[in-house]
C-alpha cells in the first residue's frame, strides 16, 4: 500500500493532503517531506481524512514534526482524522498535547 | 591454474560437440560448467575469453571480423564481471552481518529476561514474540520488598535493533531504580525524563506498569499511552477495559503520571498486552478488541499460561503463522 502526498503552499500556511497508509514503509518519505515545512512554513496542515491506517512508526513522524515545530515556532494542525486513526493518538495521549481538529470523520 | 586450463578443454569439446550434434545433453554439460566456474569465482569475460579461445582452435580460419566482434564483447562484458565480484563481497558482508545480529539477539534475551514469579496468591501467564530476531516488545517482573509484584510491559516504536537497544536503556533504567519507590506513578515519571534525554525525536515508548499488591490484593497501576489492557470481572463473567490515559514516554519532559487502583476479587483477571494483539490483521481485516477478549473467554477454564498460549496459537493462525509485530501477552488471575 502506497501514500500519496500533496503539498499547496500559500501566504506561510502549506496544506498537506495525505492518502493511504502512514507505515513503516511510508513513514520515511512523510517525514521528509513534513520536517522541511515545519521550518519554512508558519502552519503545517495535514489533511487526514484518507488516511485509513496507521500504525506507531506514523505517530513517531508526527512527534518529531511536532517537537520541529516547537524548535521553529510554527504550528502543527491535524484534521479531518478518522476513527481508526484517532484512536491511536488517542490511546498515547497525543490529544491532549496536539492541536487535533476534533470534527472527526465519521464521528466518535 | 591448471583446473581452468582443463576446464579450457572440457569447454572446447562441449561446444563443438553441440555445434555439430545440437545436443541437449551439451547444453546440460554448459549448464553444469557455469556452475562449477561460480564456484571457481570465475568472472563471465573469462568464460567469453574460453569462448573464444576455444573457436579459434576449433575454426583456426575463423573470419577476422568474428574475433574482433568477439573482442568487442569481452569488453562489454566486463562490467559484469565488476558487478559479479561485488555482489559476491556484499553476500560476504551480509552472512556476517547476519551472524552478528543473531549475537545480539542472544545477548538481548539474556538481558531483558525475566522469571515468571511463582506466588500462591497469583496465577501467571505471559508469553513474548518478536515479529523479526530482536523483540521491541518488553515485560518484567519485580518483586519488591513489601510483598509486592511489580509488572513492566513496554513497546518500542521503531522496530528492530535500534527499537532493542533502546529496550535494554529502559531496563536498565529500572534497575537503577531504588526498591522502595515502587509507584507506578514515580516509575513512568523517571523513564519519561530518561527517554526523553536519550532517544531520537521520532522513537517513543509506550508503557503499561502495574503493582499488584499480595497483602491486601490491590493493582495499583499507570499508563504511558500504552494499549490499554482489560479487566476480568469473575461475578459478572465481563471484560472491562482498563483505562489510564497517560502520554508515550519521551515526548514531554514535564509530564506527570496519574496513578489508578483497583480491588481485585478471587478469580478477576488482569490481561495487559502490547498493540501486536490488538493490530494484528488478516488480510486487509483488522483483528477488532472483542475478538481477542473473545478467545480469552473461550480458554478461561485453563491456567493463565495456558490461555496466553493458545491466543497466541489462535492469532497466528489467523495471520497464517506470519507475525507482522511483536505480540506480548500477560494474564494475571487471583487464586486465593
Amino acid at each position: 500500500m502506497n501514500l500519496s502526498i500533496d503539498v499547496t503552499k500559500n501566504d506561510g500556511v502549506a496544506n498537506v493532503m495525505l492518502g493511504g497508509e502512514v507505515d513503516a514503509f511510508t513513514a520515511p518519505q512523510l517525514k521528509e517531506t513534513l520536517l522541511p515545512l515545519t521550518k519554512e512554513q508558519d502552519v503545517v496542515e495535514v489533511n487526514l481524512q484518507d488516511v485509513n491506517y496507521m500504525d506507531s512508526t506514523g505517530l513517531g513522524v508526527f512527534i518529531s514534526a511536532l517537537k520541529a515545530t516547537k524548535e521553529h515556532d510554527s504550528t502543527l494542525r491535524l484534521i479531518h482524522m478518522q476513527d481508526r486513526v484517532y484512536r491511536l493518538f488517542k490511546i498515547t495521549g497525543l490529544t491532549e498535547i496536539m492541536n487535533i481538529d476534533s470534527t472527526v470523520q465519521g464521528g466518535m | 591454474m591448471s583446473t581452468l586450463k582443463l576446464d579450457l578443454e572440457n569447454y572446447k569439446e562441449l561446444l563443438q560437440e553441440y555445434i555439430t550434434t545440437k545436443d541437449e545433453q551439451a547444453l546440460y554439460q554448459a549448464e553444469q560448467f557455469s556452475k562449477h566456474s561460480m564456484q571457481q569465482n570465475i568472472s563471465p569475460e573469462e568464460i567469453i575469453n574460453v569462448h573464444i579461445q576455444s573457436l579459434q582452435e576449433i575454426y583456426p580460419d575463423m573470419p577476422e571480423y568474428i574475433q574482433t566482434s568477439m573482442n568487442f564483447l569481452l569488453e562489454t562484458m566486463i562490467s559484469y564481471g565488476l558487478a559479479y565480484q561485488e555482489y559476491q563481497t556484499l553476500r560476504e558482508k551480509q552472512l556476517e552481518l547476519k551472524s552478528e545480529i543473531s549475537v545480539a539477539a542472544n545477548m538481548q534475551k539474556t538481558l531483558l529476561s525475566t522469571v515468571k514469579p511463582d506466588i500462591d496468591e497469583l496465577d501467571v501467564g505471559a508469553l513474548s514474540v518478536p515479529a523479526k530476531q530482536m523483540n521491541g516488545d518488553y515485560h518484567h517482573f519485580v518483586h519488591d520488598n513489601k510483598g509486592g509484584l511489580g509488572i513492566a510491559v513496554a513497546d518500542v516504536i521503531g522496530k528492530g535493533v535500534p527499537a532493542a537497544l533502546c529496550m535494554s536503556m529502559i531496563k536498565y533504567s529500572m534497575d537503577s531504580f531504588s526498591e522502595m519507590q515502587t509507584d507506578p506513578s514515580v516509575i513512568l515519571g523517571s523513564l519519561n525524563r530518561v527517554v526523553e534525554r536519550n532517544v531520537d525525536a521520532s522513537m517513543f515508548i509506550t508503557m503499561f506498569y502495574g503493582l499488584y499488591n499480595n497483602n491486601n490484593h490491590t493493582f495499583t497501576y499507570a499508563s504511558a499511552g500504552h494499549e490499554p489492557g482489560f479487566y476480568y470481572h469473575k461475578d459478572k463473567d465481563e471484560f472491562e477495559e482498563i483505562d489510564a490515559p497517560g502520554l508515550v514516554l519521551g515526548v514531554s519532559p514535564e509530564i506527570t503520571y496519574t496513578q489508578y487502583e483497583k480491588q481485585v476479587e478471587k478469580g478477576d483477571m488482569i490481561v495487559l498486552l502490547t498493540d501486536g494483539v490488538t493490530e494484528c490483521r488478516t488480510g486487509d481485516r483488522f483483528i477488532e478488541q472483542e475478538e481477542v477478549l473473545h478467545v480469552i473467554k473461550q480458554y478461561s477454564h485453563l491456567p493463565a499460561q495456558g490461555i496466553v498460549d493458545q491466543v497466541y496459537k489462535h492469532f497466528e493462525r489467523l495471520q497464517d503463522f506470519h507475525l507482522r509485530d511483536d505480540f506480548t501477552l500477560i494474564i494475571l488471575r487471583r487464586n486465593v
